[in-house]
């Protein structure tokens, strides 16, 4: 028998176990084992005490469903343990979650710097609205590292991208860009909705604000729109002026002050308390429970999906119709030493690829794939294909899909999880009408 | 709120209230390499209803200056300073863990000061795990993890924090790891494995206290807290189930209802 000392090991739970027990007690719910699906927009108060102490955050618990839900706070729970955040707020939508965390961050006269490759409705947010609420935002390549620090200015609140941009695939070097955030005195806010905790943590590589669409991949199923922002809880709002809002007396809760009374929960408090209240964008109880059923087989179905990609890289690359194909599997992918660093349990399942033949030949490839759908979502358990440039991206003029990164011979595709062989044959059949797009236009 | 005690800056949060001074003061003492966020759910409702309520971070804690202080003593005499510094004569004292040491001890040194005396998760002695302490001296992170494991009861672990959104071990893990572990963790637990003071301090209180204990507590179980309320006259005892180490969080409503039962009681609050 060993007399070695057994070494002392923490047995917090793991990822797999998070995603099925995080944020839930059953005996605090009636013993039930799944997570109960509060249908209520409102709670009652003990007494109007009781009401006073929630309404002056003075306690935990709910008001009304705008603010909070306890189904809703289960997935937020949830999230922020699987991100190894400090807390989450879940939203309607990805793209709420982001105007929440822009919202949250910034007021009229500030300013962001953001990588020029992103998802097309984000493009418009910070390119057309966000300057009507007086928030001005540079562009920057998500190569482009230097670029990030010689963007910022004096007014700039936060650096913002998506760690994979969409729908080119280049890499933002996280660890890099963070820093040059974190030296000037601001966060970095990343949208790692491409890669799901699963296959990558931004906070253990420098983030500070984690967003996601949960409507992709995190829930897989393609049934439910929500998003979520999640705070990491390193970042010190306190260091120096920028963020007033944050720092001082507010006067909406009796002149509380986020960061002094909530520290490394503050973002999500505010977020929450002003913008919740202030803007609504809350996600319903039934999406919250049908985002956690995906949740529950999120690294079952992420390994799936990587595995399914990488074969298709394969695929694709030694394909006669493809020109071209990007995915950071791929071994001449610009990124690809960053790539294995920051995703080393798998590069995702977004591929995008150039079909010979151009516009034409992407239109007849779209309009003949059978078993892949056609449509403008990512991150479903089945086998999307989309052409950016007349789908997604299709509000953008000519300067500005080159400088997104975009191509007419793109096609985005989103990697299911189907078996293999079928998906393939199902391109087969694509490329085969792309290849002769005028006869197949005329049947 | 800042202030400066001995001639070093303090922080000392107020519950979202202005200090008034002409309110009974009650002052929050925090666990090992903790601040006075831990307090939150418990401050602010005392803030808002007659109290002064100051959630100290203790010397070279959270936002206060200073160096960490390197005995259960010294932290016992800086919290009867603040009671000084902030203006006031006297005040009720709650504590968490090693605060229970801190406020045990100060409640013995100053009995005419303290009114009531309130220990969450408290013992007389809490001797460290001779590894766990090595860890936290030695700046390892481990140390952190291993303590946000053990605080954590097997319900806490899945989280369910009462604030919507909040995922308590992980806020824990910031917290503890906000300013460098072996200046703040590292000290406290060399401070409390050093304190063998508190069954002694303990048998000299003699104001009104109460000891809140849970089911769960790996760091200081529930016997340990008996065997320290037992040597104070009168003293109450409330045992929470399902709950570990960290109750202040964990059961938070179930810790402020008893808490403000005591307190309201036995140190009422400036009526409106």
């Amino acid at each position: 028998m060993s007399d070695k000392k057994k070494e002392l090991k923490p047995n917090t739970y793991k990822f797999d176990t998070l995603s099925l027990h995080a944020g839930y007690q059953p005996h605090k719910n009636a013993g039930s084992r799944q997570v109960p699906i509060y249908q209520t927009t409102s709670y009652l108060f003990d007494d109007v005490d009781h009401a006073a102490a929630l309404f002056n955050l003075e306690r935990g618990g709910h008001i009304y469903s705008r603010i909070s839900n306890p189904t809703v706070g289960v997935l937020e729970e949830r999230v922020a343990s699987l991100e190894g955040g400090t807390a989450a707020l879940a939203t309607s939508s990805g793209m709420s979650a982001i105007f929440l965390t822009v919202m949250t961050l910034c007021e009229a006269g500030d300013h962001l710097v953001v990588s020029s490759q992103l998802y097309g409705g984000t493009v418009n947010l910070f390119r057309l609205t966000l300057p009507k609420f007086g928030i001005k935002c540079t562009f920057v390549k998500p190569r482009d590292t230097e670029g990030f620090k010689k963007a910022i200015q004096k007014n700039t609140k936060g650096i913002f991208g998506e760690l994979v941009g969409n729908p080119g695939n280049e890499i933002m070097n996280m660890p890099e860009i963070a820093k040059i955030a974190h030296d000037a005195g601001i966060p970095l806010m990343v949208d790692a909705t491409y890669q799901t905790p699963y296959l990558c943590k931004p906070f253990e590589h420098g983030a500070d604000i984690v967003i996601h669409s949960l409507t992709k991949w995190m829930a897989g199923h393609g049934s439910s729109m929500a998003g979520i922002l999640v705070e990491g809880g390193k970042f010190d709002w306190m260091q120096n002026d920028k963020f007033p809002t944050m720092t001082k007396p507010y006067e909406g809760y009796h002149g509380l002050s986020f960061a002094e009374e909530f520290g490394p929960t503050a973002f999500t408090m505010k977020a929450r308390a002003e913008g919740m209240r202030d803007f609504g964008p809350c996600l319903s109880p039934q999406n919250a429970w049908n985002v956690l059923q995906g949740i529950e087989t999120l690294s079952v179905r992420m390994k799936k999906h990587c595995s399914n990609a990488e074969e298709m890289v394969k695929y694709l690359s030694n394909h006669e119709s493809v020109a071209w194909v990007s995915h950071p599997s791929a071994p001449n992918h610009p990124d690809a030493e960053l790539a294995n660093k920051l995703l080393p349990n798998g590069k995702g399942s977004m591929i995008a690829f150039g079909i010979k033949g151009g516009k034409d030949a992407g239109v007849a490839f779209i309009n003949n794939v059978k078993l892949a759908s056609h449509l403008a979502n990512v991150g479903d358990t089945r086998t999307l294909v989309i052409h950016p440039a007349s789908g997604t991206h299709s509000q953008m003029d000519e300067a500005t899909l080159k400088f997104a990164g975009l191509s007419h011979d793109m096609i985005r595709l989103s990697v299911g999880i189907e078996d293999i062989d079928d998906i393939k044959n199902d391109f087969e059949i694509g490329f085969r009408a792309a290849r002769k797009p005028r006869l197949v236009s005329n049947q | 709120m800042k202030f400066k005690v001995n001639g070093h800056e303090a922080f000392a949060s107020t519950g979202g209230r202005p200090f008034d001074k002409k309110k009974p003061l009650i002052i929050f003492v925090h666990g090992s390499g903790l601040t006075h966020m831990t307090w939150v759910l418990q401050t602010r409702y005392f803030a808002f209803h007659g109290y002064n309520s100051l959630a100290v971070d203790l010397p070279g804690h959270g936002l206060s200056g200073g160096k960490s202080l390197k005995s259960i003593e010294e932290m016992a005499d800086w919290v009867s300073d603040v009671i000084d510094a902030v203006g006031h004569k006297e005040a009720s004292l709650v504590g968490h863990s090693q605060g229970c040491l801190v406020t045990v001890e100060c409640t013995s040194r100053y009995p005419n000061k303290i009114k009531t005396l309130s220990l969450m998760g408290g013992a007389g002695a809490i001797p460290m795990n001779p590894e766990l302490l090595s860890l936290a001296e030695n700046n390892d992170p481990k140390a952190v993890d291993l303590m946000m494991d053990w605080a954590h009861g097997p319900a806490g672990h899945f989280g369910g924090h009462p604030v919507p959104g909040l995922y308590h071990i992980n806020t824990g893990t910031m917290l503890a790891k906000s300013r460098t572990i072996e200046n703040t963790l590292g000290v406290d637990f060399r401070a409390c494995d050093n304190y063998k003071n508190g069954f002694e301090a303990a048998k000299k209180i003699k104001c009104p206290t109460l000891s809140i204990l849970a089911t769960d507590d790996k760091m200081c179980p529930v016997k340990e807290g008996k065997k320290l309320a037992n040597l104070i006259d009168g003293s109450q005892v409330d045992i929470i189930d399902n709950c570990g180490h960290m109750m202040l969080l964990e059961e938070a409503d179930r810790v402020l209802t008893v808490l403000k039962k005591f307190i309201t009681t036995n140190y009422p609050p400036l009526s409106s």
